[in-house]
């Protein structure tokens, strides 16, 4: 296995895009990462699309030969593309499986995209295909909306551990004050914690703005073996790890239900791929869907212990002055998350983190930076490593 | 869900009826054709559960599918039977009752129709085992 570097970054704007189409977003972002990385399209060996449900947002499959034909790669390349799906986890696993492509020397230049266009649905619909990401028939089935499958490992967290209800809010007022300096955010406004305490309740303790939103948008990111990547670019940004896990598809069946064991075993593999520990990460996206994910995130990637969540953000431990630095982009909660597109777009902010080309939210003087990308209530975790 | 769907797990949904390995002795609701634990060493058999359990944990759905609109606002929780697995499922009780920790028993409920000349989607549901019984008719 050879190391790989990524070369060039772009995503669109996140939000609600009526205006704009499914492969439009998707040729902007790859085109803003083609141009990035400074290459020229004949140079691109492969492509990987992340894609959580084109079938039921836009009524569409095979969302991978669609796009190749529209960003020209079919026509005259006809370079091989392939859709890769893992509900909201599918953008981190395509940057995933563009690592394996070039690392194991089959290819050299191979773009990961994400992309989702969630709004061409009603709402009602909507969360119906994300509730399609756990048990459909035996979660599903008794009115678990996905919402409430979050608010059950809220609940439950917040019983064992003695986590509050603020410790959740401040989690969104975090990340509404990360949006709010990333002009690609869905929501660049701040909020106070009274807020989300006064938004109305989805399902208790999750109030509306404890959720992510529904999003369009894409992002792209274009990996290139390590031992090439200063000819493309003076600033590459390494991948150290990259890795997987997965666990019962339903929450009920887990072993504890307010840990993601995925994103243990994929936290762990990656840190020891990588060669360091949890301390060593100056700046992580994580997979906040709900206040209470980023909350169990914290935990699961050995930020703190099991149960100290609520104390990091209570501490400002994640804030983007402090230790360690979580969502600066604003998370899914403020930047949006377009299902898809999510993984991607957490591995081209955290590319632009370690390049200190992330302007008004730039950590000061990140080098090691972590990507954390989760499928439905946490059966699939994709854990990627990044490092100047 | 479609009809078939539903239609292939109904006696084990409206009875309850899992899954008991007798090599490793675990049991599993829903059902399961191969034991995870075991796999192929495993010996898989039918088994209808005692019905009893207690919460793990609960939330109360107030934006729900179309299909459950009418019963908002439900309490939904995790069950923990008593021999052991654990089960998504509406619990039959005010979301103020709603409790973890709390004894549980199965009762027979509607879930949901598919309009008026559709299915009607039966299940199982939990109760506070303290409760007197009642036959439930505005419970749905």
């Amino acid at each position: 296995m050879r190391d790989v570097a990524i070369i060039g970054v772009g995503y669109t704007k996140f939000g609600e895009m009526w205006g704009r189409s499914f492969r439009d977003i998707m040729i902007e972002a790859g085109l803003e990462a083609i141009t990035d990385a400074g290459i020229e399209g004949r140079e691109i060996d492969a492509m990987y699309v992340g894609n959580m449900s084109g079938g039921r947002f836009i009524a569409q499959e095979h969302v991978s030969a669609l796009i190749a034909d529209y960003s020209g790669f079919a026509r005259d390349f006809h370079i091989p593309a392939t859709r890769v799906e893992a509900a909201c986890a599918s953008g981190g696993l395509a940057v995933r499986e563009a690592y394996i492509n070039v690392a194991s020397g089959l290819h050299d230049i191979v773009v990961a995209a994400g992309v989702e266009k969630m709004t061409d649905i009603g709402t009602e619909m909507t969360a119906d295909v994300l509730a399609s990401a756990s048990d459909r028939e035996w979660e599903g089935f008794s009115g678990a909306t996905f919402p409430g499958l979050y608010a059950l490992i809220a609940n439950y967290h917040m019983h064992r551990y003695g986590t509050t209800r603020e410790d959740l809010a401040e989690v969104s007022v975090k990340n509404h004050n990360n949006g709010s300096l990333n002009p690609k955010a869905q929501f660049r406004n701040r909020i106070s914690i009274e807020t989300v305490l006064n938004s109305p309740l989805v399902a208790d303790p999750l109030r509306l703005y404890d959720c992510s939103p529904i999003t369009d948008g894409a992002a792209a990111v274009i990996l290139a073996p390590a031992e090439v990547a200063k000819k493309y670019t003076d600033t590459p940004v390494y991948i150290k790890a990259s890795a997987q896990a997965s666990d019962t598809i339903a929450l009920h069946d887990r072993r504890d239900i307010a840990t993601l064991d995925a994103t243990v075993f994929a936290s762990k593999r990656a840190y020891k791929q990588a060669g360091i520990k949890p301390t060593d990460v100056d700046v992580a996206e994580v997979h906040d869907c709900f206040t209470i994910a980023e909350i169990v995130a914290y935990e699961d990637l050995g930020f703190c212990r099991k149960g100290e969540g609520g104390m990091l953000i209570r501490e400002g431990v994640t804030a983007i002055d402090g230790d360690i630095p979580v969502n600066p982009s604003g998370g899914l909660k403020a930047c949006g998350h377009p299902v898809g597109a999510t993984g991607v777009k957490q591995v081209a902010e955290v590319v632009l983190q370690l390049r200190g080309d992330a302007g008004k939210r730039q950590v000061d003087g990140a080098e090691i930076g972590l990507t954390h990308n989760v499928g439905g209530t946490g059966a699939t975790a994709v854990v990627h490593i990044l490092s100047r | 869900m479609p009809v078939p769907r539903f239609w292939r797990k109904i006696r084990h949904r409206y009875n309850l009826i899992g899954s008991v390995c007798r090599n490793c002795g675990t049991y599993y609701y829903p059902p399961r054709n191969l034991c995870p634990t075991c796999r192929r060493a495993g010996k898989m058999e039918e088994y209808q559960f005692k019905g009893t359990g207690k919460v793990v944990s609960y939330t109360v759905i107030r934006t729900p599918p179309d299909q459950f609109q009418e019963l908002k606002p439900y309490v939904l929780g995790i069950v923990e039977l008593d021999e052991g697995p654990r089960v998504t499922s509406q619990i039959i009780c005010d979301p103020e009752e709603a409790k973890i920790g709390m004894r549980v028993r199965q009762v027979f409920r509607k879930y949901t129709e598919d309009g008026e000349d559709g299915v009607i989607y039966y299940g199982t549901k939990f109760e506070p085992e303290d409760e007197e019984y009642d036959s439930g008719g505005d419970n749905l």
